[in-house]
This record gives C-alpha cells, sequence and structure tokens, in this order.
C-alpha cells in the first residue's frame, strides 16, 4: 500500500538531486534544468497532499505552477541566449564580471 | 497503487534524475529530464489526476522540454563541458550540502506530524478530472487564471526582446 510517506519520500529525493545539480555543474543550461527538475519534485509533493486530502485547490495550484515554469523557461532561455552572445561561454564560472 | 509499480516508477524517476546531473553533454541531460517528466506523470496518474499527468506531459516534455534542447543545438554547446575540471572539492562540497539538506527536509517534514497513519480522505467521484480542476479554475480561482495569463504575455514579450538580435546603427 502506496502511502503519502512514499510520495513524500520521492519528492524529497527529486528536489535533493536538482539542489545537487544546481550546486555542482558549471553549464547553464544543465542549472536550468536541475532548477526545473525542483519544480517537479515540489508538484510531486503537491498532489500527494492534494490527494491525500481530497482538495481540488493544490491540483489548481499546480496547474498555475505548470504554466509559471512554461513562462519562466521562456524567459531564462531568452537570457542564456542573450549572455551567450555577448560572452561566448555558458559556463557560469567565467560570467562572473557584470562588467570585464 | 501497489508498492512494486510504485518502485519500479520511483527507480526510473531517481536514475532519471541523477542522468540529467551527472550526464556531460546538455542535451543527454534534456532527454533525460524528459524521461523524469514521464515518470512523474505516471506518478500524477496513480494519485487520481488524469488531467494533470496529461498536462504534464503536454507542456513539460512537449513544449518546456522541445524549447531546451532547441536552445541547446542552437547554440551548438556539445561536449564543451568535461566534467572533471569541476574540482573534486567542489563535488564533495555539493554533495555535503544535498545530502545536509535533505536530512534537513526529512527532519521538518516528520516533525509536522502529517506522516501519521492517518487514511487519506474520500475521494469526490470526479476528483482530479478536467471538469472538477475546470470547476475550481472558473469559479474559485478565476482572478488567478487571468493574472496567468497576463503572465504569459509578458513573459512571452520579454523573451522576444530579450533573444532578438541588436541590429548595429
Amino acid at each position: 500500500m502506496v502511502t503519502l510517506t512514499h510520495y513524500l519520500a520521492l519528492s524529497a529525493i527529486l528536489f535533493t538531486i536538482g539542489v545537487a545539480g544546481v550546486l555542482v555543474r558549471r553549464n547553464a543550461l544543465v542549472i536550468f534544468m536541475s532548477i526545473e527538475l525542483m519544480l517537479n519534485a515540489a508538484n510531486l509533493a503537491i498532489i500527494a497532499f492534494a490527494r491525500h486530502r481530497a482538495d481540488t485547490g493544490g491540483l489548481v495550484f499546480v496547474f498555475f505552477v505548470l504554466a509559471v515554469a512554461a513562462a519562466e523557461v521562456a524567459v531564462g532561455l531568452a537570457i542564456i541566449i542573450a549572455i551567450f552572445r555577448n560572452r561566448g561561454t555558458v559556463n557560469v564560472d567565467e560570467i562572473n564580471m557584470m562588467r570585464w | 497503487m501497489n508498492l512494486a509499480g510504485f518502485a519500479i516508477l520511483s527507480a526510473l524517476a531517481i536514475a532519471s534524475a541523477l542522468s540529467v546531473i551527472l550526464q556531460r553533454n546538455p542535451v543527454m541531460s534534456a532527454l533525460s529530464l524528459v524521461v523524469t517528466i514521464f515518470s512523474l506523470a505516471v506518478a500524477f496518474l496513480s494519485l487520481g489526476t488524469a488531467f494533470l499527468a496529461a498536462v504534464q506531459v503536454i507542456v513539460y516534455a512537449g513544449a518546456i522540454m522541445v524549447l531546451f534542447v532547441f536552445v541547446i543545438m542552437l547554440l551548438d554547446l556539445g561536449r564543451r563541458e568535461p566534467f572533471r575540471m569541476t574540482g573534486l572539492s567542489r563535488k564533495l562540497i555539493g554533495l555535503a550540502a544535498a545530502a545536509a539538506f535533505f536530512a534537513q527536509v526529512a527532519a521538518s517534514i516528520s516533525a509536522t506530524g502529517v506522516l501519521g497513519a492517518k487514511p487519506p480522505a474520500p475521494l469526490s467521484p470526479g476528483y482530479g478530472s478536467a471538469a472538477d480542476i475546470g470547476r475550481a479554475i472558473f469559479t474559485d480561482y478565476l482572478y488567478p487564471f487571468e493574472a496567468a495569463s497576463v503572465l504569459l504575455l509578458a513573459a512571452m514579450v520579454g523573451a522576444l526582446v530579450m533573444a532578438k538580435k541588436r541590429i548595429e546603427r
């Protein structure tokens, strides 16, 4: 029998993997993908709680989180493209000065 | 959902999530994230919302990840990040920080008491369907719905402005 604890544990593990990805990787796109992984883990936790309490508001919240994530990815990738055009790299170790 | 199915599902999700952060080629990371998204969609399905599972696949795997792959191909990065260039000390610090974070999250959640053996509340017959969520969006949550549409418009304008080529005068 799969309980709430199982889903929360899976969500926590995925979120932690996303945190490790943000801390360890140096490619801006992979960092961004780790952030999306964290968002997905949070969505799983919200839906698990909504199911546990038979609440539809949680599902509506996840719906809006999905919409916000789509908007955020569009703007974030546009920023990464602009940075790549200016600096020639997406390695965050080399993009550490506002002005060179 | 029985425990064996959930074990397979979570193994797939965790393996693909590890592949996202460990692959050198960013295209392989993007494809691994697609696998993670699909396994999470199956998890959403097992939690009773077929509608959100479908929306997850359509929006996340079908639009967001396609955008990622487009940008990776556009920037033509290839295998430009040799993973061994990241020093061992940074990897160890990252792993230690992630482990400490996980311990903190686990401690916080168990301290709240929601993990007790309380049975889940009984579901209404149409729970999680498109009709149920749609009814909630267009009555109780109408204002956030309209605000989200303005947000999408703002994001579209912002992305266009940021990404278009500047014309040198």
